[in-house]
C-alpha cells in the first residue's frame, strides 16, 4: 500500500508541475498585448510591462512565475484592478465548494441507491422508471436543464427562488441541476456493475450457503460493485466542477466558476492563468484522494 | 431397475439418504429447448463416496445444482422426476425451505477456489457466515468453531490466516477454505464439482487426502463430479457414468475400472495416461464431440462416436442391462441379452461351418 | 431366434455402415460473428429505436436546409422573433433568420465536430497505444508514464485554455483542442488490447510462421479490437457534443453568424422566457443526439460482450 501511495503522490506532483508549466507557456502564446490601449501613453505601458515582468526574457519569467507559484502567489487580476488572484479564489471558492460538495455527495449517494434498485428489479418497472431518470440526466446537460427548471419552478410555479445565494431554497435548484449528470452516470454504472458481479463465481458460493438473497446483495454484491464507482468518482468531481461554470452563470451564484467564465470573456489573462492552475491542481488532488480511497476499499490493493 | 448396492461398511437394508429418480431438466434458449438432463437416476447412501463422471456438458453439474436448488432463478426447469432426501421430495420445497438445507445439510465445493471466494471478505468471515446462518452463535463462539475446523483441515496458523483475504493465500489453502465453508455445519452430503481441476497435481493429492480423511471422521457422504478418472480412482466407492444427460453405466470402483462394459466408459478409461503402461500404444481419445442436446438423436446418444455401433443403436435407445447381482449395469446394446444370444449363435454357426 | 427376441429385426445387431454417421454432427445453424452481434444488438429495443431516431435526425441535418428557400445567415428585420408557422417551421430568431435552416446547418457543424473530434483522437490514441503495446519495454514504460501524468490534467480546462489562445470560432480549432486533450483514453485502451492479443496463441503462431508485424497488425490486431473501438467512439460522441455546447455557452464556441447547436442554445437561453421555441428546438436536437449515441453505444457494448450473449 505504501508503494501505491508513493507512486500516486509522485505522479500527482509531476502532473501539477507539468500543468503549471504548460499553462504558463500556453498563456504566453496568447495573441495580442494585454496592455495595448490607445488611451494609455507608451511610457506607462512600458512601466506596466516592467511591473508585470513582461519585458524580461521568457525563461526568466518562467522561473519567476514558478517561484511565485511555490510561494502561493498567483499574481493580480488584470481587469479587476487591485485584486489578487489568490484573494478572488479565497473569497469565492468556498461558495463553489459548498455547492459542489453538497451536490456531489448527495448525487453519488442517490446514484448508488438507484443503481442497486435497478439491478435488483432488472427489467421490471422500477428499473424502467429509474432508467428514465438516467436518460433525462444524460440528455439534459446543465445548460439545458438550468434555464428549463429555472423557468418552470422559478418563474411559472414560483416555488423556488431564481437567483442568488445564501438560503437553503436557493441551494436546491442549482445543486439539483449540477448533480443530475452525476446521478445519471452513477446509477447507470452501479447498475451495470452489480449486474456484472451477480454472475461472478463467488456469488454462487455465497448462495450455496443458504443465506438470504438480501444478504447476498448487501454483503457480497454491493461491496464488490462499488469499486468501479469509486474509480469513476474522479471524473464525476471534474464534471461537477465544470458544471459549476454554467450553473453559477445561470443562477447568478457568486462562485469561482462565474469568475472563470468572466475572465474568459474579458480576456483577463492572469486570472485565467491563475484559475486554470488552481482548478487543475484541485482536480489532481481530488483524483489522488479518490485513488487512495480506492486503495483502501479494495483489499487486493491494500495488502500486497 | 434393481437398486444398486452401496459401498463397503453399510448395511444393505438401509435406504439411500439421497435418491434421484428419473430427473429431467431442460433449458429454454432462443434456439430451442436444451435437454440437459434426460431421465437420470442415481442414489447415495450414508457415508459413502460416489462419483458422477462424464465430459463437460453431460449434465452432471446441472443435476447437482438441481438437487441443491441453486439453479439461478428462471434458468432451467425440471420436466420430470423426483429428488428424495430422507424420503422428502426436494423439488416440492420452496426456495426458503431449501435455504435451510444449503450449506447445512448439504454443501458444495467448487472448481476454482480463487474465483469462488469473495475477494473483499476475509476467509474467516466467509466461513463464519455459513456457520451463523444455520446455528445460533455469537461471534466469539463462531470464531472458535472456525478455528476448530481450520485445524481439522490442516490449515497452518489458523488465527493469522483467518483474517487474510483470498488473494493472500495459496491455491491449496484456498481450496481448503472452500472445504471449511462447506463442512462447518456438518453436512450429510458434500458435493464436489471438479474440486481438483484447477489445482496443481501436488495440491490435488493433498485435497483428495483431506476429503477422504474428512469423510472418515465426519461420516459425510461425498458426491464427486469430475471427468478426471485418476481422482475417481482415489476416492470413489461407486461410479455413475453420465453421457448426454443420461446415466450409461454404473458400478463399484472395481467393476468399472477392471470390467467396464459400456464403450463410452472404456473410452474414458482408455484416455487416461498411465505411468505403468507401455508407451507404444497411442493414447486413446474418443473422436467427435457430444451430441447437441437441442435435438438429441432418437437412438443411443453415443452411437455417432462408437466404434461398435450397430443398426439398432441409432434407432432405439438401449435399456440398462444388469450385469451380475451387484448392481453393475450398462445401457448398451452390446450388453443386451438379445445381442449376446445372436452373437453366440453366429459363433456357433461359424464354428460348425468351420 | 428365440421367443424373447421377437421385438428385434434381423439386421438390428449388424454393425452400422460407417458412412451414415458423422462423429461431429453439427445440428445447430452456425452464425457469423457480425450476424451474432447484430442479433444481440437487435434485442435491445432502446438501441434499435435510438438507431432509427438518430438516422432520422441525421437525415434532417443533411437535407433539412434544402427543404426551405431560406439560408442560415440572411437577416429579415421585418419578421423578428416570430413563433413557428407555415412560413418558418421553427420560427425566426432575433435577427429574423429562419430557425429551421439554422438548426439543421448548426447540426451539420455540431455533428461534424463530433465526428472529427472523436475519430482524430482515437486515431492518435490507437497509433500511440498500438506502438507502445506492441514494442513494449522501455518505450512502453515512458509512454505510459507520460500518459499517466497527462491524463491527470483535466481536459476541459485545457480545452478552454487552448481555445482562448487559438481564438475560438471555427470548426478546426475546436477539433484541434479536443484532439490534443482527448487521445489519452483510447491510447491506454488500445495498448491494453494489444498487450492482451500479443500473448494470444494465434499471434505467436503467426509470428512463428513468419508473418510480418505490419501484416499482423492489419489482419489480426485491428479486427479484434474494432468492436471495442466502435463502442468507445459511439460513447465518446455525446461528450463531444456536450463539450461543444458547453464551450459555446461560455463564449468560446462557434462564433456567430455561423450556427451550431451550442451557439443556438446559448443565444436562446437568455431569452428563454419570452421565446421558448428558440431554445427548445436546438435543445431537443442536442438531447436526442446525446441520448441516441449513448443508447446505441450501450447496445453495441452489450451485444459484443460474450458473457451477456444469450
Amino acid at each position: 500500500m505504501l508503494g501505491y501511495i508513493g507512486r500516486k503522490l509522485l505522479t500527482a506532483a509531476a502532473t501539477v508541475l507539468i500543468l503549471a508549466t504548460l499553462t504558463f507557456f500556453l498563456v504566453k502564446l496568447l495573441p495580442g498585448n494585454p496592455f495595448l490601449s490607445e488611451t494609455v501613453p507608451e511610457v506607462i505601458q512600458q512601466k506596466q510591462r516592467e511591473y508585470y515582468g513582461l519585458d524580461k526574457p521568457v525563461y526568466v519569467q518562467y522561473l519567476r512565475y514558478m517561484g511565485n507559484l511555490l510561494r502561493g502567489d498567483l499574481g493580480s487580476s488584470l481587469k479587476k484592478v487591485g485584486r489578487s488572484v489568490v484573494g478572488i479564489i479565497a473569497e469565492s471558492f468556498p461558495v463553489s465548494a459548498k455547492l459542489g460538495l453538497i451536490s456531489f455527495l448527495i448525487s453519488e449517494a442517490i446514484g448508488i441507491l438507484f443503481g442497486i434498485l435497478c439491478a435488483q428489479f432488472k427489467n421490471k418497472w422500477p428499473d424502467y422508471l429509474l432508467m428514465i431518470v438516467v436518460i433525462l440526466g444524460i440528455a439534459l446537460p446543465a445548460m439545458v436543464l438550468g434555464p428549463l427548471l429555472r423557468f418552470v419552478l422559478g418563474v411559472k410555479l414560483r416555488i423556488l427562488p431564481v437567483t442568488g445565494w445564501g438560503s437553503l431554497e436557493q441551494l436546491v435548484m442549482p445543486a439539483f441541476v449540477l448533480g443530475m449528470g452525476t446521478i445519471a452516470v452513477t446509477t447507470r454504472n452501479m447498475r451495470a456493475s452489480m449486474l456484472g458481479v451477480t454472475t461472478q463465481d463467488y456469488i454462487k458460493t455465497a448462495r450455496s450457503k443458504g443465506i438470504s438473497p438480501v444478504r447476498v446483495v448487501m454483503k457480497h454484491e454491493f461491496k464488490n460493485s462499488l469499486v468501479p464507482i469509486i474509480t469513476n468518482m474522479g471524473v464525476q468531481i471534474a464534471s461537477v466542477l465544470t458544471g459549476s461554470f454554467v450553473v453559477e452563470s445561470i443562477f447568478l451564484i457568486p462562485g469561482l466558476g462565474k469568475y472563470f467564465v468572466d475572465s474568459i470573456t474579458t480576456l483577463d489573462y492572469t486570472l485565467i492563468m491563475g484559475l486554470t492552475i488552481f482548478y487543475g491542481t484541485f482536480l489532481v488532488v481530488m483524483n489522488l484522494l479518490v485513488d487512495l480511497l480506492y486503495g483502501f476499499i479494495d483489499p487486493r490493493i491494500r495488502l500486497k | 431397475m434393481r437398486p444398486e448396492t452401496k459401498g463397503a461398511g453399510t448395511s444393505m437394508d438401509e435406504e439411500p439418504i439421497l435418491s434421484v429418480n428419473n430427473l429431467a431438466v431442460s433449458f429454454d434458449t432462443y434456439q430451442g429447448e436444451v435437454q440437459a438432463v434426460r431421465g437420470a437416476s442415481w442414489h447415495l447412501w450414508k457415508g459413502e463416496t460416489i462419483a458422477i463422471v462424464g465430459e463437460s456438458g453431460c449434465g452432471k453439474t446441472v443435476s447437482i445444482q438441481t438437487v441443491l436448488g441453486t439453479n439461478p432463478k428462471g434458468v432451467g426447469r425440471v420436466k420430470s422426476g423426483e429428488i428424495l432426501f430422507h424420503g422428502e421430495n426436494l423439488l416440492e420445497k420452496t426456495e426458503k425451505e431449501m435455504r435451510a438445507y444449503q450449506g447445512n445439510k448439504m454443501s458444495i465445493i467448487f472448481q476454482d477456489p480463487f474465483t469462488y471466494l469473495n475477494p473483499t471478505m476475509t476467509v474467516g468471515d466467509q466461513i463464519i457466515e455459513n456457520y451463523r446462518q444455520h446455528r445460533k452463535a455469537t461471534r466469539k463462539e463462531a470464531e472458535s468453531r472456525v478455528l476448530e475446523i481450520m485445524r481439522l483441515i490442516n490449515m497452518p496458523s489458523p488465527e493469522k490466516n483467518m483474517r487474510r483475504y483470498p488473494h493472500q493465500l495459496s491455491g491449496g489453502m484456498r481450496q481448503r477454505i472452500m472445504i471449511a465453508i462447506a463442512i462447518i455445519c456438518g453436512p450429510e452430503i458434500l458435493f464436489a464439482d471438479e474440486p481438483t481441476t484447477a489445482l496443481d497435481v501436488t495440491i490435488q493429492a493433498q485435497v483428495i487426502d483431506l476429503m477422504n480423511e474428512l469423510r472418515a471422521k465426519l461420516n459425510t457422504a461425498i458426491v464427486l463430479i469430475t471427468h478426471d478418472m485418476g481422482v475417481v480412482a482415489n476416492m470413489a466407492d461407486r461410479i455413475y457414468v453420465m453421457y448426454a444427460g443420461k446415466i450409461v453405466e454404473h458400478g463399484t470402483a472395481d467393476e468399472i475400472f477392471k470390467g467396464s462394459a459400456h464403450p463410452y466408459t472404456k473410452g474414458l478409461l482408455g484416455s487416461v495416461p498411465r505411468v505403468d503402461r507401455k508407451t507404444d500404444k497411442d493414447l486413446y481419445s474418443i473422436r467427435g464431440s457430444p451430441p447437441d442436446l437441442i435435438a438429441p438423436p432418437p437412438g443411443c446418444a453415443f452411437a455417432a462416436r462408437c466404434r461398435y455401433a450397430m443398426n439398432i443403436c441409432v434407432k432405439t435407445e438401449p435399456e440398462p442391462v444388469n450385469l451380475g447381482d451387484s448392481g453393475h449395469f450398462s445401457a448398451c446394446w452390446l450388453n443386451h441379452p438379445a445381442f449376446i444370444r445372436k452373437a453366440s449363435e453366429k459363433q456357433g454357426t461359424e464354428a460348425r461351418h468351420g | 431366434m428365440t421367443q424373447h427376441d421377437k421385438r428385434f429385426m434381423e439386421d438390428d445387431f449388424l454393425p452400422l455402415p460407417r458412412d451414415g454417421m458423422e462423429p461431429d454432427m453439427v445440428v445447430r445453424k452456425s452464425t457469423s460473428f457480425t450476424k451474432d452481434v447484430w442479433r444481440s444488438f437487435r434485442k435491445s429495443k432502446t438501441a434499435v429505436a435510438s438507431l432509427a431516431i438518430l438516422s432520422i435526425l441525421v437525415f434532417f441535418v443533411l437535407f433539412g436546409p434544402l427543404m426551405t428557400k431560406y439560408d442560415y445567415f440572411s437577416n429579415d428585420y421585418g419578421d423578428v422573433n416570430s413563433p413557428p408557422s407555415a412560413e418558418h417551421w421553427f420560427g425566426t430568431d432575433a435577427l429574423g433568420r429562419d430557425l429551421w435552416t439554422r438548426v439543421w446547418v448548426g447540426g451539420r457543424v455540431s455533428l461534424l465536430i463530433a465526428l472529427l473530434a472523436t475519430l482524430i483522437p482515437y486515431l492518435i490514441g490507437m497509433t500511440i497505444g498500438g506502438i507502445s503495446g506492441y514494442f513494449g519495454g522501455k518505450l512502453d514504460g515512458i509512454i505510459m508514464r507520460g500518459i499517466d501524468i497527462l491524463i491527470g490534467i483535466p481536459p476541459l480546462i485545457y480545452m478552454i485554455l487552448i481555445m482562448v489562445i487559438l481564438g475560438s470560432g471555427n470548426i478546426m480549432t475546436l477539433v484541434l483542442a479536443m484532439s490534443i486533450t482527448g487521445w489519452m483514453g483510447s491510447a491506454r485502451l488500445v495498448r491494453g488490447l494489444v498487450l492482451q492479443l500479443k500473448s494470444r496463441e494465434f499471434v505467436v503462431a503467426s509470428l512463428t510462421l513468419g508473418a510480418s508485424p505490419f501484416r499482423l497488425i492489419l489482419r489480426h490486431l485491428i479486427p479484434n479490437t474494432l468492436g471495442i473501438m466502435v463502442v468507445g467512439m459511439t460513447l465518446t460522441m455525446p461528450s463531444i457534443i456536450f463539450y461543444e455546447a458547453f464551450l459555446s455557452y461560455i463564449g468560446l464556441g462557434i462564433k456567430p453568424p455561423n450556427p451550431s447547436w451550442g451557439q443556438l442554445i446559448k443565444i436562446a437561453s437568455e431569452i428563454f422566457r419570452y421565446y421558448p421555441y428558440q431554445f427548445i428546438f436546438p435543445c431537443l436536437c442536442v438531447s436526442i443526439a446525446m441520448l441516441c449515441f449513448n443508447m446505441i453505444g450501450d447496445g453495441l457494448r452489450d451485444a459484443l460482450d460474450p458473457k451477456l450473449r444469450a
